[in-house]
């Protein structure tokens, strides 16, 4: 279980990560903390000619925020997110989703950005973009703001071109009166998750975002509604997810889950609006 | 003075080691739980693991190539670029292999054979085809890359009941069919109970595949010397060494032509690093073949694929009852699931309980029928419990049906039917000889003590308040010790006789003095972490009136130099009865000798020589003593003052007990030599909205004989009920129906972590055992027998319902707590779903292109087009109108991966609708599918194009990214319509995708 | 800008253990390999190189890291620290390591490298953990032997001697 040979980049500039991409394209890879690339590249299931380390680069060490929105460098790991002492009064949502990221072993290299590049289908925190309305900066030479909702295309797959790289993820900060809830299940504390659900709840109504079920996170938003109409609306949106069986779960109990999480996960944004 | 706890509280408070100063003046070290001496080393990262060891200059290492189909037929491989590659050394084949070794030696009668890697033909998925010697690991697996293989895949038998079945094709051409064994039995008169019995009572069951996977994975360095034609192997092999005989054979070497050594420290084993032995054959052979020493060490994947594990059995099990629960006999009927060969000593795990197929009671009428069956799974072997999980999930299931069907307290039925305290030593209806115990009283105290009472208030409680609440318990008699005859009951009586008598179970031991008087021990009984080092080391101290800190013991093994036997090694726990005791024995030999020098140095008769606090003295006069060290080293420096047979050197024992008899003519066996006794019982909350597990109590009760240290005792039943835990709830080494096997990760088989295993309370009596020489029996196995199905027990009664297999995952158990799911509540478009049959993945959907249907028709049929649309497509070769070659990169995300592909177009219905077959296979896997393409005419002489697909995708990308697998198919068959479309003129707008649109189009 | 070529090897020099050290590795070679076989520092152990044991778990820059999800090449300047580095002296185990040889708390010893490191931050991150919050980040480690429960006792026993030193130490 060896990588096979590449070549090793160690960026001194987002001008050099640029300058690789634009030249490999697809056969480059930008590597963060590497947690989700290595075991793919010790199965051999990645076989990339130049992997680009990006991890030296300042200008994407950094947490930022306007008291809009918080903007979080691609150099930033999960677990600096999680130390931030501001995290939990602006990002709510986010403090509730990090823990569940894997374990305190793996945030403390794996990034918030390198996360949602991977954009695995289980993933908690391109769930908790999505939930949000988050956008991703991509930049080559030159630069876009993409909305999550347009990011991530399929099971492990995304928006970003191959000259591309993620530069930071922007997540909106708390608004007031908005109550944030997030809950998971997986088989073990630590493992993908079989459901997980991401709530926002608003004077105007709630959003709901699933991840674990589609081949990638879904968002829905809905009016106030509760009792059996949204009993009804869930059950379309598990439904609609196309669920399938799988080792851990079957599909029908993975549409359980998303009725009976979604819902306590939206009674608990709601509470926490209240 | 510190005292070794002797009953329940004492275990059950907290083990602080205690520092051998402080209590240099206890009167015994058996029963203290002394800090371990392995363990300064293994903190500080100087442990000697395998893979620590220096390696000779000029050693090579291995890489193994393994096959990604569960049955094929090999039709060529491809080597010579591999045999090219930098660093490489030596590639072999199982042709190769063949020609330098014999095949391993198979423990039923049958015309059949076992290879540690495939020759012409692979039965299971991730079995040895081609081992690659390099420089390094990085290079010989670089050189597996381009390893071709061409396979003729056959179909795979799975399920071992469909192995019954004799119209299958035998997966070994020796057998006419897939049962290699089947043996019935019959003990008292079963027939007549079960006609004369109040009640029938029955389970079935389907005991999964799991394993205990050590955290530590098989390793080996082997080097071969032509000049003596010897073998020298260093390998984590846990023994038994009765393999050592398999291995020499089929090395074609005389037993002392192999000599194999064992690492000061192996990381864990659970009886997995049994599994080894064929690598080490297969090493050692590529070893000669290269001319050097090659080292090989197996990563997790390997392990996972390819070890060994627990066998997986299908069983029925019946009991004649009467109306009190009182069980008059059992009717057993096992199908055993060995894999795709019986390896040695398979098919031991099916006869490994033989003696106890009544558990802890007393039923005197048996019947069993056992089926011993082949199937394109991994071959199995040790796995800690060892038959026990297998037998006792039926059993104990069986007896909580009892008390379910009878309306009867659990508790009674159990304690109506066990083993009366005075019938000990009890001969059991199928030869078992049960040791000692007190089984009713240890239920009593278990209940008492362990707070059943509560326990069963908290369930009504729990109950009352609308939660899901449940109650499980068992009784279990633990076996220690095994009779290495017990397996030659899968003979017939008659097979025996020629075969000459199997029994017995040497255990050895040698104790040593030099020249300045100080103690050594050499055992051969392997440890895997288990601490024996520390255990003898307190015998020893005792023995012979010293500190454990004065003893020095080596536990690693070299069969060239060191005294030992088939029965070696580290299994059957029989290291506290068999081993500790040759210790004991040997130190008690060595003692008598070192008396009689004393006796004459201190003048004074031999039977006044007594050894306390590192001197001897004798009885009565502690002045008139010598100091140990000056009476052990006398026969170093002065031999000639003793008689020749006096010389106190170093004695070794070699102890075999002599319960340990063969099968009798009427198949009767003593399976084991000592049976320790557990009671267990547990409550468990299921969650109402995801279905999981909560262990919300977990007791347990045993008598495991003399416990000669209550912290390794204690470790021992937290260890057991961890993996206990794990398969109970979480892990199945699971395969699809064609064979594939799906959990290759650590993220997909679900080992147990600290948030998964609950405390548990351990409670114990002692009754020791009249066998051994200490009274102590194994304690390191009963958890994995006694748990997971206590904890079924509870589940069921928790959920009321009558049959529940393992693993029980939330999944499974939801669908017993929510009503089954109805049709969606608003009608929509909701795709058919099949169900789950492991990597069979289906799917559909449809695109809208502006092109006619007859344009569409033609560039399927293009192979220019198809190489345009075709998701990474390097070039199309059309080998005929219907059929073509293509070279393709298939990939998601960073996952990628160069296959080539065929496909197949029939049932053509121009312009309208066409079958496509195609098959794709590469590094990373390889799949086979078909699909059905319909083209409509739309409005404005546009297209419709719907399709529907089954595909089935194995190798190493279903093992290791399973849970991916079925998104990837879709993404890389919507790719290839999304292509088809852009080509055709329009967008295409594949059925999920057509889907998520209209949910954003919805949102408010 | 530094490319480094897949064939050849590459010098990486960094802190191991508080010294300065330095060895040559291919880009793809991992830390695990690199520490173990390069440099011969075998007490941190490979259980699955796919990142879910924990068993390689060592400290990157004062946090605990997985050393099979490392490349060599990526610690470049960094600081390392492994389980040999853990004692106060050679011979000397720290107060963590004493815990888990008190409790038992170890029994092949293959996983308890891992973590020991993971717990050695943790503890000074967190002198006073409470039980659940230690089941939740020992979650990162396997351990096949002991069942946990001497692994946390040891834990929290460290954890209350590092808070409070007792009186005749
Ligand atoms: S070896 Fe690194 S986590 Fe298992
Ligand atoms: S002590 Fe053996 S795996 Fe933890």
């Amino acid at each position: 279980m060896k990588p096979a040979r590449f070549d090793y980049v160690r960026a001194e500039t987002l001008a050099q990560v640029h300058a690789v991409l634009a030249a490999e394209g697809g056969d480059a890879r930008v590597i963060a903390g590497g947690q989700t690339l290595l075991p793919m590249l010790s199965m051999r299931l990645a076989r990339p000619k130049v992997v680009v380390d990006i991890m030296r680069l300042p200008e994407l060490a950094e947490i930022a925020g306007d008291g809009e929105n918080i903007r979080i460098g691609a150099a930033v790991t999960q677990q600096q997110l999680l130390a931030w002492p501001e995290l939990a009064r602006t990002v709510p949502l986010l403090a509730a989703a990090l823990p569940w990221v894997g374990h305190a072993q793996t945030r403390s290299r794996g990034t918030v950005c390198g996360s949602l590049a991977h954009a695995d289908p289980s993933a908690e925190i391109p769930l908790a973009l999505l939930a949000l309305e988050g956008t991703l900066e991509l930049s080559s030479r030159r630069r876009r703001r993409v909305p999550a909702a347009q990011f991530f295309t399929g099971l492990m797959s995304t928006a970003r071109a191959d000259d591309e790289m993620i530069e930071a993820a922007i997540f909106p900060c708390r608004r007031a009166g908005h109550g944030y809830a997030f809950q998971e299940f997986g088989r073990r504390h630590g493992d993908f998750a079989i459901v997980a659900c991401a709530a926002v709840a608003h004077a105007r109504g709630i959003r709901l975002a699933v991840g674990g079920v589609a081949d990638r996170p879904i968002a829905r938003d809905y009016s106030d509604i509760d009792g059996a109409a949204l009993d009804d609306a869930l059950d379309e949106f598990a439904w609609q997810l196309d669920a399938r069986d799988d080792l851990h779960a079957t599909a029908s109990y993975r549409r359980g889950l998303v009725r009976r999480l979604g819902r306590a996960t939206i009674e608990e944004a709601r509470r926490c609006r209240a | 003075m510190p005292q070794a706890p002797k009953n329940a509280a004492g275990i059950n408070e907290k083990h602080i080691g205690k520092r051998q100063r402080m209590t240099a003046t206890a009167a015994s070290w058996i029963g203290q739980s002394i800090e371990r001496v392995e363990d300064a080393a293994l903190l500080s990262g100087r442990g000697r693991f395998i893979d620590d060891l220096g390696v000779r200059p000029g050693t090579l290492h291995a890489a193994i190539l393994r096959s990604q189909h569960a049955h094929a037929a090999i039709r060529a491989i491809r080597a010579d670029t591999a045999r090219q590659a930098p660093g490489v050394a030596v590639v072999l084949t199982g042709r190769d292999v063949a020609s330098l070794s014999a095949s391993l030696a198979v423990g039923v009668k049958a015309p059949i054979e076992c290879w540690p890697i495939a020759l012409d033909r692979v039965r299971y998925v991730g079995e040895p085809v081609a081992v690659v010697v390099a420089a390094d690991r990085y290079l010989a697996e670089d050189a597996l890359d381009l390893i071709e293989i061409d396979y003729d895949p056959l179909p795979a038998i799975v399920d071992p009941l469909a192995a019954l079945d004799p119209a299958q094709p035998p997966l070994h051409d020796g057998l006419g069919s897939n049962i290699a064994n089947d043996r019935s039995f019959c003990y008292g008169d079963p027939e007549r109970a079960f006609s004369e019995a109040a009640r029938r009572v029955s389970v079935s069951i389907h005991y999964p595949r799991n394993s205990c996977t050590p955290i530590e994975t098989y390793g080996l360095i082997a080097e071969y010397d032509p000049g003596e034609q010897a073998y020298d192997v260093l390998a984590n092999f846990m023994g038994p060494f009765s393999l050592h005989s398999v291995m020499a054979r089929a090395l074609k070497v005389p037993g002392n032509r192999l000599r194999l050594r064992t690492p000061p420290d192996s990381g864990g084993s659970f009886g997995i690093k049994q599994g080894l032995f064929p690598y080490i054959v297969l090493i050692a052979v590529a070893a000669r073949a290269a001319g050097k020493p090659v080292k090989w060490i197996e990563d997790r994947l390997e392990h996972l694929a390819a070890s060994v594990s627990a066998t997986n059995r299908a069983t029925k099990l019946d009991a004649a009852v009467d109306a009190d629960g009182r069980v008059r006999a059992l009717a057993w009927d096992q199908i055993e699931d060995v894999g795709a060969h019986i390896r040695a000593p398979e098919p031991a795990t099916l006869y490994r309980m033989h003696g106890v197929l009544t558990g802890a009671y007393d039923i005197r009428h048996v019947s069993v029928r056992n089926r011993v069956v082949l199937t394109n799974k991994t071959p199995t072997g040790l796995n800690r419990g060892f038959g026990g999980p297998q037998v006792y999930y039926a059993l104990e299931r069986l007896m909580q049906r009892i008390a379910v069907e009878l309306k009867l307290d659990p508790i009674d039925v159990i304690r109506r039917n066990l083993v009366p305290a005075d019938a000990f030593p009890y001969r059991t209806a199928t030869g078992g000889l049960l040791d000692s115990g007190n089984y009713a009283h240890t239920v009593d105290i278990a209940l008492a003590d362990g707070g059943y009472a509560d326990l069963r208030k908290r369930c009504e409680r729990a109950r009352a308040e609308g939660r899901i609440y449940g109650i499980g318990s068992v009784a279990v008699v633990e076996p220690s010790v095994s009779n290495m005859g017990y397996i030659t009951t899968v003979l017939t009586p008659q097979e025996r006789r020629r075969a000459g008598p199997k029994n017995g179970a040497h255990a050895t031991a040698t104790v040593a003095l030099d020249p300045l008087g100080s103690v050594s021990v050499h055992v051969a009984s392997v440890p895997q972490g288990q601490g024996h080092r520390t255990v003898l080391a307190q015998i020893v101290a005792d023995a012979l009136g010293l500190t454990p800190a004065d003893i020095r013991v080596v536990a690693e093994l070299d069969t060239g130099r060191d005294a030992w036997s088939i029965a070696s090694g580290n299994y059957s726990s029989r290291f506290a009865g068999a081993v500790g005791g040759a210790a004991h024995l040997a130190a008690m030999k060595l003692k008598a000798k070192l008396q009689r020098i004393a006796a004459a140095q201190l003048n004074v008769p031999v039977g006044e020589i007594e050894f306390a606090g590192g001197r001897v003295h004798a009885r009565g006069n502690p002045d008139n003593a010598v100091s140990f060290t000056r009476v052990a080293a006398a026969s170093h420096w002065s031999p000639g003052t003793q008689a020749d047979g006096d010389h106190a050197l170093r004695e070794t024992v070699f102890w075999t007990p002599p319960e340990l008899t063969a099968p009798t003519e009427d198949d009767g066996i003593n399976s084991s030599l000592c049976y320790g006794f557990i009671f267990d019982f547990c409550g468990v909350e299921i969650d109402r909205v995801t279905g999981a597990v909560r262990i919300d109590k977990y007791v347990t009760m045993h008598d495991c004989g003399r416990v000669l240290h209550p912290a390794m005792v204690a470790g021992q039943i937290t260890g057991g009920f961890a993996h206990a835990v794990g398969a109970a709830l979480y892990e199945e080494y699971a395969y699809a129906s064609d064979g594939s096997f799906l959990t290759g990760t650590f993220a997909d088989y679900l080992v147990p972590t600290t948030m998964e295993v609950p405390a548990l309370t351990i409670l114990h009596v002692e009754t020791p055992s009249p066998f051994t020489p200490l009274g102590a029996k194994g304690v390191g196995e009963g958890n994995c027998m006694s748990t997971p199905v206590c904890l079924a027990n509870a589940v069921a009664d928790a959920l009321g319902i009558a049959e529940i297999n393992l693993p029980m995952t939330p999944a499974k158990l939801a669908a017993h707590v929510h009503p089954a799911e109805g049709a969606p509540r608003r009608a929509q478009n909701v795709p058919a779903t099949k169900p789950f049959a492991g990597r069979r993945l289906h799917g559909s959907g449809s695109a809208d292109v502006k092109a006619a249907p007859e344009a569409v028709w033609r560039m399927l049929l293009d192979p220019g087009t198809l190489a345009a649309i075709i998701p990474g497509c390097h070039g199309v070769e059309k080998l005929s109108d219907t059929h073509f070659r293509a070279a393709v990169t298939l990939g998601v995300g960073p996952v990628s991966g160069r296959y080539s592909a065929e496909i197949i177009l029939s049932q053509l219905v121009p312009p309208k609708s066409v079958t496509l077959t195609g098959s794709v296979t590469g590094a990373l896997g390889d799949g086979r599918g078909a699909g059905r393409i319909a083209l409509a005419a739309s409005e404005q002489g546009g297209t419709r194009i719907s399709y529907d697909y089954d595909a089935e995708i194995g190798g190493k990308v279903a093992s290791v990214a399973g849970r991916l697998l079925d998104g990837a198919t879709r993404l890389v068959i919507r790719q290839f319509f999304e292509a088809l479309a852009r080509h055709a003129g329009g967008a295409a707008r594949t059925g999920l995708f057509a889907r998520l649109r209209a949910i954003f189009r919805r949102r408010p | 800008m530094p490319r480094l070529s897949a064939e050849a090897r590459h010098r990486v020099a960094f802190q191991l253990n508080g010294r300065p050290v330095a060895a040559e590795a291919e880009p793809r070679m991992l830390l695990t390999d690199f520490l173990r076989h390069t440099l011969g520092m075998t007490g941190t152990h490979v259980g699955c190189e796919h990142g879910v044991c924990g068993a390689c778990t060592v400290q990157i820059d004062g946090v605990p890291a997985r050393a099979c999800l490392t490349l060599a090449v990526q610690i470049e300047g960094a600081q390392v620290r492994t389980v040999e580095g853990l004692g106060p002296e050679p011979g000397r185990l720290s107060v963590l390591q004493e815990a888990f040889r008190r409790h038992h708390a170890l029994q092949c010893g293959f996983c308890t490298a891992g973590i020991l490191m993971s717990l050695d931050y943790y503890l000074r991150a967190n002198p006073d953990p409470g039980e659940a919050a230690l089941r939740e980040f020992l979650g990162g480690h396997l351990c096949r032997c002991t069942g946990y429960v001497p692994i946390l006792a040891a834990a929290l026993d460290a954890a209350r001697r590092l808070r409070e030193p007792p009186p005749h130490a």
